[in-house]
């Protein structure tokens, strides 16, 4: 499959990437590419210009900051999930990571490609969301629950670069996906984290964008506990429905994950 | 069109390329390379697996220039002096190929996974395959192979 054609720019620096950005009529930022390019060549997206952030030395790095992590934007899933510093002070993290795609995808796809794009199906939502985390850009700091607004919809302006998301580290938790067999993608994943500002339960796949659970929420803060979530469902009105999963099935789904996400949680 | 550069197979290559060439229409066409296949053509399959830079991926998921400035390794690049790569003999051995059009890139990945030992047991090899897809589904032998490559890795 052939995408239409564009003009290719690979940027040097930030400065230039919102310059060459700025000059031209369509643009779109390239990182990894695993969601944009396969988008391009279904000719779902036509960008006129596609400007390559994926070298930006300054964007990679995985670094303690206060109490939790920060990771550079073009930090690579595979890096996340073989970095000592995230299997020691965020496991669950470096565990979603290690799910995401494949070997090959994961070499390539990065962290604020994956949180620009805001795919329904993503995995790195749920953990931003459930570990109420940071994102910071090249104009602003935004957090977790200001940032998923709706289907492939954040708060980034044109032009505006995610530099790197900061994770605050989390008393315990733990993921859990049920996945598309060919795609690996999330029919339904959640998050749940026992923070120090209370338990997040994050659903990813199941709806639009990344959401929480608060009933779900309310009932670990109770007891952290699996059977907790039992019989706290989401309700299906509104949630995804495809030839992978109806949105009955979903809601379904996301009551069984959080289950299995508690259990990860205390078994890590 | 632009000139791309890359080192393919050790070999430093140049070509005239439209912006909106995929790496792996880049070997095949542009250098003839055929060994890399396309498959699915939307990321799943992994028959287009190759090497850029010591990493394996999906070179129907970029575009050639990505690459530019880069060191590609395909299939075709890896025998040594007409021997075959360890891995590949292993897979003649243990018969891991039926029709073979996805061995090209079981065996890019196998390289990988081994060289980030990531290949310790059958369950984490069959986890690290999560992205090539053999629909002769003839598994059992590739996982074969890649276990005993990985056990002469580790005692060599």
């Amino acid at each position: 499959m052939i995408p239409y054609a564009f003009h290719y720019h690979r940027a040097g620096s930030l400065a230039e990437a919102q310059a060459l950005f700025a000059g031209a009529p369509e643009a779109k930022f390239l990182a990894g590419g695993q969601t944009l390019i396969p988008a391009m060549k279904q000719r779902l997206s036509q960008p006129s210009d596609l400007i390559d952030i994926a070298g930006l030395k300054e964007l990679a790095f995985v670094e303690e900051r206060g109490h939790g992590i920060a990771i550079g934007a073009a930090t690579r899933h595979g890096d996340v999930a073989s970095s000592a510093l995230v299997r020691k002070r965020i496991p669950a993290l470096a565990e979603l990571a290690r799910e995401i795609g494949d070997p090959a995808v994961r070499h390539m796809g990065t962290l604020g490609g994956s949180l620009a794009t805001s795919d329904p199906g993503a995995d790195y939502p749920a953990a931003v969301l459930g570990l109420n985390a940071s994102v910071v850009t090249t104009k602003k700091t935004i957090a977790a629950d200001k940032y998923f607004l709706g289907l492939f919809q954040t708060p980034l302006e044109d032009g505006e670069i995610i530099t790197e998301v900061v994770f605050p580290v989390a008393r315990r938790a733990g993921y859990a996906k049920f996945r598309n067999p060919a795609s690996h993608y999330a029919v339904a994943g959640v998050f749940v984290a026992e923070t120090n500002d209370g338990v997040r339960v994050a659903v990813t796949g199941a709806g639009p964008c990344a959401s929480r659970v608060a009933a779900m929420e309310a009932a670990l803060a109770g007891r952290f506990h699996p059977e907790s979530v039992n019989g706290i469902a989401v309700p299906a009105d509104g949630l995804n429905s495809d030839l992978h999963a109806s949105a009955e099935y979903r809601a379904h789904l996301v009551t069984v994950m959080a289950r299995r996400a508690v259990q990860a949680a205390l078994a890590g | 069109m632009t000139v791309v550069t890359m080192t393919v197979n050790g070999e430093r290559r140049s070509a005239d390329t439209d912006d909106r060439t995929l790496l792996v229409y880049f070997l095949r066409e542009t250098l003839g390379l055929t060994g890399t296949h396309i498959g699915c053509d939307t990321s799943q399959c992994g028959a287009c697996v190759v090497h850029v830079d010591g990493r394996a991926v999906k070179s129907c998921t970029m575009f050639a220039r990505q690459a530019d400035g880069a060191a590609v390794t395909t299939i075709e690049g890896i025998a040594r002096d007409g021997a075959l790569h360890p891995i590949q003999a292993r897979f003649r051995e243990h018969h891991a190929l039926q029709c073979g059009f996805c061995t090209p890139g079981m065996i890019m990945t196998a390289i990988d996974m081994i060289r980030r030992g990531r290949a310790s047991d059958r369950q984490t090899i069959r986890r690290e395959l999560a992205g090539n897809f053999c629909r002769c589904t003839g598994y059992q032998n590739i996982v074969d192979a890649i276990e005993a490559a990985a056990k002469e890795t580790a005692t060599a």
